[in-house]
């Protein structure tokens, strides 16, 4: 017998070279991208739309559904982005092979996921272990309930005085604390999955996780604190028509906030470098270690939902949500109830959310993970005091009633001492403020121990 | 033992500057070179490459792939069934059945001569052992099988193999043994290790 080259089936082949062809999967975008729209146009024009476009419940059921929609689609994008940012930073070409530059690829993740065999191990907890990839989920999508995508707008069919639409799915007078409350849920999903499978490692990596995620909902907290000093409002969508109609965006308010989030938020959704809990170079899988199928890819989706959402709370918090640029709206402000120019700020918005999944896949692949202990040491005694150093300040400019963004140089002013303060403080002193290099012995020491040895 | 003091070398850490120590200015410069890396198209195509399309060039001299059973000139096969690789070989992956040979050259030569290329770990003592550099790697490396058996390859896999790769991978000259020539060459070739390189 003769060593066989392998030869892959012809119609294997044939499929695969199609699937390649951009002219098939261009036209067929292009059909998917359209038939929408179509559709709309056609309820529109029979007339079954407009009523329920009018009425502000219907609104938020459909939104719901949109955004639903939108998030699931973004997530399996989000992981052929993340690959394809990954090798290029790596100098590979990521996954090329499914359909044109592998735009099917995540479809092909999906099919797999689904196929592969669902092991429960024997001696889990059944009930939690089947919960907690769900409940991780699920979690992750609430908060998107009082995120304002896109101000407020008025049909054409709509009287020209009647109350405009929000376009949002609930307009909470709480929306702050409903973020803060919902966000810290999120610790259960990976806390339940990591006991519930009755496996040291997965239960040390929920409980890694745990830790995190409790010790960065405190800056988290503090920072957003300082906003709500800063705006004196809790519904997100008055903080956002602030900052649309000053063209003062909240970052260039409070620029230590938003780093208080920023770092937070990569903590909160487990991301290097602060990805501890599941360190895939280091750990079989931290707490999903016993998943596998669908289950494991819910909680590999649940990262991305998270950062979807941090994302847009970051946005809509510090960068004027659905504003274009600051200072200047293009005839975008509050004041623009067109349906046109709702549907610009929404897609404003989710491109502004793009750039900051963008962001957060630059910065894993840019810097080393931390250690526990200095993840820790950088919550508790960097990032707390700071922040609470800052709340204090902000209260006092509330005091002074200078907090606003009228006299926007005093919160300017305030942050920029505090930076050039915590610089001039860090360059001075002789340890790193991340702690690395600290706990090196000293020189007297390793002569001992070698005189010894 | 202690070591004494004047072998022992203290590095002193490299002091951090200021820059480090505060870490986010780092962050930017790290960023940058991702960034640089990132829109960098020309390298990246250099650096890749597209396996099952295209395929690296593996040097011929040293790698180590799948065996061949080398033929000499008179297109018999060199190997004296001397169980040399076979005792050499880690793995224990070499299975040969020696009978007396019909050439009056020679004693012996395989009758059955299989290599388990599952179980082989590709290291070469085979090809270092055998005195009349009957067995050799060649360059192939993307041997597969679908089941277990295809992959335990016999004397006529090996043979053939073999015309595939002479081609490019040319039978080195076997050196002297006591077994001599193993016919067909030359005298002037006889000379020890005088042609072989590594
Ligand atoms: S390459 Fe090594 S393991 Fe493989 S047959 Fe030769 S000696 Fe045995
Ligand atoms: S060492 Fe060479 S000559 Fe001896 S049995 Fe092995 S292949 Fe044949």
């Amino acid at each position: 017998m003769k060593p066989t080259r392998y030869q892959p089936d012809p119609l294997v082949t044939r499929i695969e070279h199609l699937l390649r062809d951009l002219r098939l999967i261009a036209p067929v975008g292009l059909i998917l991208g359209v038939l929408p729209v179509v559709l709309i146009w056609a309820l529109l024009a029979m007339g079954v739309l407009q009523p329920i476009l009018a009425s502000q419940f219907w609104f938020s059921v459909l939104l719901i559904a949109a955004i639903i929609f939108i998030i699931l689609h973004l997530c399996g994008g989000a992981t052929l982005a993340e690959r394809k940012i990954a090798s290029f930073i790596q100098d590979r070409k990521g996954p090329n092979r499914v359909g044109f530059w592998g735009v099917l690829q995540p479809l092909a993740d999906g099919i797999k996921f689904i196929l592969k065999e669902d092991i429960i191990p024997g001696n889990v907890d059944k009930p939690t272990f089947i919960l907690a990839p769900f409940l991780a989920f699920v979690i992750g999508f609430i908060t998107f309930a009082v995120i304002p995508w896109a101000g407020e707008v008025r049909w054409p069919w709509m009287a020209p005085d009647a109350e405009p639409i929000r376009t949002q799915v609930a307009s909470l007078d709480i929306g702050f604390l409903y973020i803060l409350a919902v966000s810290s849920l999120s610790v259960y999903g990976v806390v339940i999955g990591g006991w519930a499978s009755n496996n040291k490692y997965s239960f040390y990596g929920g409980m890694r996780a745990t830790a995190q995620m409790l010790s960065y909902e405190v800056p988290l907290g503090l920072g957003l604190l300082i906003i709500l000093l800063t705006s004196g409002s809790l519904r997100l969508e008055t903080i956002v028509a602030d900052q649309v109609t000053s063209g003062w965006w909240y970052i260039f308010l409070q620029p230590v906030a938003f780093l208080l989030v920023l770092v937070s938020a990569f903590a909160e959704t487990n991301r290097t470098p602060f990805d501890l809990a599941e360190a895939e170079q280091e750990l079989v899988g931290g707490y999903h270690t016993e998943y596998s199928a669908m289950k494991l890819a819910l909680f590999l989706l649940t990262e991305y939902a998270h950062m979807t959402i941090n994302g847009a709370l970051i946005m809509v918090v510090f960068f004027g949500g659905y504003a274009p640029l600051p200072w200047l709206n293009f005839g975008l402000g509050e004041e623009n109830v067109a349906w046109w120019a709702m549907l610009l700020k929404f897609a404003i918005l989710w491109g502004k959310i793009s750039l900051m999944l963008g962001f957060y896949m630059l910065i894993r692949w840019t810097i080393p993970r931390f250690r526990f202990d200095q993840l820790m040491k950088m919550a508790w005694k960097g990032l707390v005091p700071a922040g609470i150093l800052m709340v204090i300040l902000s209260a006092t400019l509330v005091v002074f009633d200078l907090h606003t963004t009228r006299t926007w140089w005093a919160p300017l002013g305030v942050n920029l001492a505090v930076i050039v303060l915590a610089l001039v403080l860090a360059g001075r002193s002789k340890t790193p403020i991340t702690g690395r290099q600290e706990n090196m012995p000293e020189l007297s020491t390793h002569r001992q121990q070698a005189a010894v040895g | 033992m202690a070591i004494p003091d004047e072998d022992i070398i203290i590095i002193q850490e490299p002091e951090l500057t200021a820059s480090e120590r505060l870490f986010l200015p780092q962050i930017v410069g790290g960023l940058r070179t991702t960034l640089r890396h990132m829109f960098n198209t020309k390298r990246r195509n250099q650096v890749v490459v597209q396996y099952p399309e295209q395929k690296r060039q593996m040097r011929v001299e040293n790698y180590r792939g799948v065996h061949r059973l080398n033929k000499d000139p008179d297109g018999r096969v060199a190997c004296v069934a001397c169980f040399m690789c076979s005792t050499a070989c880690p793995a224990h992956c070499i299975h040969i059945e020696a009978g007396e040979s019909p050439w009056p050259d020679r004693e012996k030569y395989p009758v059955k001569f299989d290599i388990d290329e599952l179980r082989c770990i590709y290291c070469g003592m085979c090809e270092e052992a055998c005195p009349c550099d009957a067995i050799e790697l060649t360059p192939q490396y993307d041997v597969i099988g679908h089941t277990r058996e295809e992959m335990i390859f016999d004397k006529e896999k090996l043979l053939d193999v073999y015309e595939k790769t002479k081609d490019v991978k040319p039978r080195k000259n076997p050196p002297v043994t006591d077994y001599g020539l193993t016919g067909g060459q030359d005298k002037s070739v006889a000379k020890p290790n005088v042609e072989r390189k590594i």
